[in-house]
């Protein structure tokens, strides 16, 4: 797959409200650099992500989602994390038996004073993204502009 | 010798309906029945090498009708009943199991396959299936023309039952993830393409859904006007790919491995590689699991520990890379 310099993918970033979402606020204030293509959604706990979320996030044009929660162990409602984690394992092999390219899909454990963590998870996010190209295999030919 | 024994359990007044098949259309499509009297019963009460349905999810509405059921379940059927106690969605009080040890269960495709056109008949003979056609008598062998989930059948044993036709088994050693293991050593690309020439059939007929005793949810999302995913047939590639992600993903940690979405699907798309796919994950990732096995055990995904793999372990398993 030939890289498009012009390409900038869209990357859905599902943080939760009291670790990953913090943390993307305080990179923000602390002016780290992230790219601007990184769309949030805030959720309440990570264990909120329904797998059609993400289905659906690569629908309607996203090149790669990631799932920010917090670090296990620390969730705000105690277990929730780990239930995501072992749904989001099984969904992403999942995605990765389909045929679907098993980079555009992750997890990142980002605690509230994580924000250079958040920065970086991000930019390397979509470099790796922007490397693999647009999302073709679970896109819907409708939803594209 | 099935319907000989609901006949007795009509007649002496221990159940007030029986679940069990009848003819269908054809000789081979014996269909889900309930039986009210034994008059009934002696009119069409059918089993034989086609009786491949699985009850146990007529149980759901049955058991809460009044009065007691009588059900016919093969040992994978089992499984399945287990597993709908285990979630409180049967009354266990109101159902009497018979347990049927099953030699597995044939299909019409095959056996055409195997050269029976014009079929007329099916008769068991041992291992051997005596075949009728328009053009003379063929015999095929049974386990040539076995359903794909009594070709690859997990287990002959029965984990529950009130009362047993014939003889106790055991869980089989079976190479039912070999197709799996073979999917996932393709690179995305093989699996793509493999993925899209089965997916593209479907015709989101639902079938797959409403046979599974897993899938037995009274609101379904696939029937929510709300959820922006309700239509009937798929309009593009993506809503073929969701809709057996979603549909595999809810049944995941939950799915006995029963095999009805396959062998009810119109269009032969092989279900069960989905559903064996999440078995074989849950296996080697959080331990041998085997659905409706036991009333004790949690469901993997219901379930937990400190130490699970993180979800990067996708990256990092086999099957090749693009």
């Amino acid at each position: 797959m030939s890289v498009n310099e012009s390409f900038r993918p869209t990357i859905v970033a599902f943080c939760c409200n009291w670790c990953s979402y913090a943390g993307a606020d305080l990179s923000g204030t602390n002016r780290l650099n992230y790219p601007a293509n990184v769309k949030i959604i805030r959720i309440p706990c990570s264990c909120r992500l329904n797998p059609m979320f993400i289905l659906r996030a690569f629908q309607r044009g996203a090149d790669g989602v990631i799932l920010c929660g917090c670090h296990p162990g620390d969730c705000h409602y105690t277990t929730g994390n780990y239930y995501a984690r072992r749904r989001m394992t099984l969904l992403f092999s999942m995605l990765d038996y389909l045929g679907v390219e098993r980079e555009r899909t992750r997890v990142e454990w980002v605690s509230a004073a994580e924000g250079a963590k958040f920065a970086a998870t991000m930019n390397e996010f979509v470099e790796t993204v922007t490397k693999l190209g647009k999302n073709r295999r679970l896109e819907d030919l409708r939803c594209s502009k | 010798m099935l319907q000989v024994k609901a006949i007795e359990l009509l007649e002496s007044g221990a159940v007030d309906r029986v679940l069990g098949w009848k003819k269908g259309d054809f000789f081979y499509d014996l269909t889900p029945a309930v039986f009210e009297s034994a008059d009934e019963v002696r009119r069409e009460f059918a089993y034989g090498p086609f009786a491949g349905a699985n009850l146990s999810k007529y149980l759901i509405a049955e058991s809460r009708r009044g009065g007691k059921v009588g059900v016919f379940l093969k040992p994978c059927d089992t499984y399945s009943l287990v597993q709908l106690l285990k979630e409180h969605r049967v009354l266990r009080e109101n159902v009497y199991v018979v347990g049927v040890q099953c030699e597995g269960m044939c299909d019409i495709e095959k056996i055409r396959d195997a050269g029976c056109a014009g079929v007329t008949a099916v008769e068991e003979d041992g291992d051997r299936l005596k075949v009728a056609t328009l053009y003379g008598e063929r015999t095929v062998d049974r386990r040539d023309v076995l359903l794909e989930k009594c070709a690859a059948c997990k287990s002959r044993k029965l984990v529950i039952y009130d009362e047993l036709i014939g003889e106790q088994g055991d869980v089989i050693d079976s190479n039912r993830f070999d197709k799996v293991a073979a999917l996932e050593a393709m690179t995305p690309e093989q699996r793509y393409e493999f993925w899209r020439g089965e997916l593209s059939r479907c015709i989101r007929c639902n079938a797959c859904r409403n046979v599974c005793p897993a899938c037995s949810c009274e609101k379904c999302v696939f029937d929510n006007p709300d959820s922006g995913v309700r239509n009937k047939a798929a309009a593009d590639s993506f809503e073929e790919n969701m809709f057996h992600i979603i549909r595999a993903f809810h049944v995941a940690s939950r799915c006995t491995d029963c095999g009805e979405c396959s062998r009810v699907c119109p269009q032969h798309i092989p279900l069960h590689l989905l559903n064996r796919k999440f078995i074989k994950d849950i296996n080697e990732l959080y331990g041998e699991y085997q659905a409706g096995a036991d009333f004790d055990s949690r469901p993997p995904l219901m379930d937990f520990t400190q130490g699970d793999c993180e979800p990067s372990i996708v990256y990092q398993r086999g099957g090749a890379k693009a």
